[in-house]
């Protein structure tokens, strides 16, 4: 139904995107445009930049452009008992662009799981993950962390939340060499050094490393928190793209909102992650809920230029016409044009900067080609 | 392939030698000429030339898919990238440099000419200093002297430049040396070549002893 010549890349993705939701049950949340400014200051640190685009409504309350979805949905969510609210959505959001620093509209789609969660959502939560991706290109790549796991380290080793940051970092950064410098300077003994070490430098697929964690998780916290990291592996591994999840410890997220898994995917050609998301319990808690909560959003704008194919003409043919043409034969000639498939453009002279396969000119009721650039 | 962003000038060199002796050679880069792209399709890698500073951004959009930046560029632009391995190389530090006689007035705004924004704030922020910033893009040394500025914050090697315009460093900031960065995207597709190149430029990195 839909010329896929015609439709972007994101949009395409959209509808791709939201099918699948659809399947498992999702239903659409449409929010308003406008979110209080409040709701963003109260939780300033969960948005992924700080700056927003606020404005008076007309009842003298600080409005504000949404920067952010997830936050709003949760605010529209209630504390159920054993059951579970899954919604997906579609939205425009407003950051910050670190490039230009100036606000920039992106598109969002992605899904959120509300309530009390237990390990099949969170599994059906990562492989509607990896799902999205497939449907945006066959070689994508789901990298996934377990944020207790990596809070469990950095309180094993008893460091000042100050250091942590600067670990944390690090970690992100692949930064062996960083790491050993900052343990070396605050007094973090070689062994304690080597455990983190180690924990960044164990990535790839979910057999290899899960025998290399075993070996680094020696604390109850660390046991209890690689226990759950395993079960959801062990269901992962038994799903049709198991071979495109790799576990990787480096995608750093604030340990202040999320506490579980935490996720975030890349496809071919696409030098930025297109996909982020992960288990936020602590943002629940925060926002005085007693739910748990996952999801993750899907950034469309990433996609514009995969596969980019360049299009060498602007228009199949520019079809030209002068005082003396009947407008009935002109509409008659056009019709007959697009009926053969082609694309035109009606001029009386032919436009500048305007590439174009064919130069035709009408002659009383024919066609006559003046050009050919074919 | 492999798409490697090498920083123009002697690091650069002396970086490509250490690629060379890793199996990824490619002879035709060592040929007088103004070309900027080499590459060996044998050995599945393409290197290009681009100025140092620049690196970093070839790398985070992924036009390069590794590259070797300095820390310095690293810590100014905060690219979104993997840091793989420190070379070793291009050893140098971050300091404040001023006039031999110069005394810290904490009563008045501290100006500061730089070519690194963003360090020179974040190192006076941590101190509670308030700053000016003042940002060039070459010839620092001579901002004090025609008293454009109190102190500078630029990278010192052997302080022989400083010491011939009547300039001393006075704190260091953090030592500075050439890092091998990763674009993240490109990491996870090429992994196999990119961690084999790490590890082989690591059995070569120089330790300091």
């Amino acid at each position: 139904m839909f010329l896929s010549n015609i439709l972007k890349n994101e949009e395409k993705a959209v509808f791709a995107l939201r099918s699948l939701y659809r399947k498992y049950g999702y239903t659409p949340f449409k929010m308003s445009k406008f979110e209080e400014y409040d709701l963003y200051v109260r939780n300033k640190d969960f948005l992924v930049s700080d700056s927003v685009i606020t404005f008076t409504g007309m009842n003298g309350k600080l409005l504000a452009l949404k920067p952010d979805v997830t936050l709003s949905i949760v605010k529209n969510t209630k504390d159920l008992p054993d059951t579970v609210q899954k919604v997906y959505y579609n939205e425009n959001v407003y950051r910050v662009s670190k490039n230009t620093h100036e606000f920039k509209e992106i598109m969002q789609t992605g899904l959120e799981c509300i309530g009390a969660i237990g390990i099949y959502d969170i599994y059906e939560v990562i492989s509607l993950a990896a799902k999205s991706l497939g449907a945006i290109s066959e070689n994508f790549v789901l990298d996934l962390s377990h944020i207790g796991i990596v809070s469990a380290v950095l309180d094993s080793i008893g460091c000042s939340r100050e250091t942590g940051k600067k670990i944390l970092t690090c970690i992100g950064e692949k930064n062996q060499s960083g790491i050993e410098k900052i343990c070396a300077e605050n007094n973090i003994s070689g062994e304690d050094c080597e455990k983190i070490v180690s924990l960044v430098g164990t990535y790839g697929r979910i057999e290899k490393v899960i025998p290399e964690l075993r070996a680094i998780c020696d604390t109850p916290e660390l046991k209890s928190s690689l226990a759950e990291f395993e079960s959801i592996c062990a269901l992962l591994i038994s799903s049709e793209f198991s071979d495109k999840i790799n576990i990787d410890f480096s995608i750093a997220t604030d340990m202040r909102y999320y506490n579980g898994v935490v996720f975030q995917g890349f496809v071919e050609n696409v030098p930025t992650g297109v996909l982020s998301g992960g288990q936020y319990d602590n943002l629940m808690k925060k926002m005085g809920r007693k739910s748990g909560a996952i999801g993750f959003a899907v950034y469309l704008d990433t996609l514009e230029r995969l596969n980019l194919v360049e299009k060498k003409y602007d228009v199949d043919c520019i079809l030209l016409y002068d005082e003396s043409t009947e407008p009935a034969d002109l509409a008659n000639a056009v019709n007959k044009l697009i009926a053969d498939g082609r694309e035109v453009m009606v001029q009386k002279a032919v436009p500048e900067n305007i590439k174009y396969k064919q130069l035709l000119k009408i002659n009383g009721k024919e066609v006559d080609e003046l050009e050919n650039n074919d | 392939m492999i798409n490697v962003a090498l920083p123009k000038g002697r690091l650069g060199e002396k970086v490509y030698d250490m690629f060379e002796k890793s199996g990824y050679e490619c002879p035709s880069i060592k040929e007088v000429n103004r070309k900027l792209i080499f590459e060996n399709e044998e050995a599945g890698v393409r290197y290009f030339w681009v100025k140092p500073s620049d690196v970093a951004i070839y790398v985070e959009r992924g036009a390069a898919d590794i590259g070797v930046a300095g820390k310095d560029i690293l810590l100014e632009y905060a690219p979104d990238v993997y840091e793989l391995l420190d070379m070793n190389l291009g050893k140098c530090r971050m300091a404040v440099a001023a006039k031999k006689d110069f005394r810290d007035n904490t009563e008045n705004t501290l100006r500061v000419a730089t070519k690194f924004p963003n360090i020179a704030k974040d190192y006076y922020s941590k101190k509670g200093r308030d700053i000016d910033i003042i940002k060039l893009n070459g010839s620092i040394e001579i901002a004090p002297i025609l008293n454009l500025s109190d102190v500078i914050v630029d990278i010192v090697e052997t302080g022989k430049t400083l010491l011939e315009n009547d300039l001393e460093p006075k704190e260091t900031i953090v030592p500075i040396s050439a890092r091998l960065i990763a674009n993240k995207s490109s990491f996870k597709f090429k992994m196999e070549q990119i961690e084999n190149i790490k590890n082989s430029l690591k059995a070569q990195v120089k330790t300091d002893d």
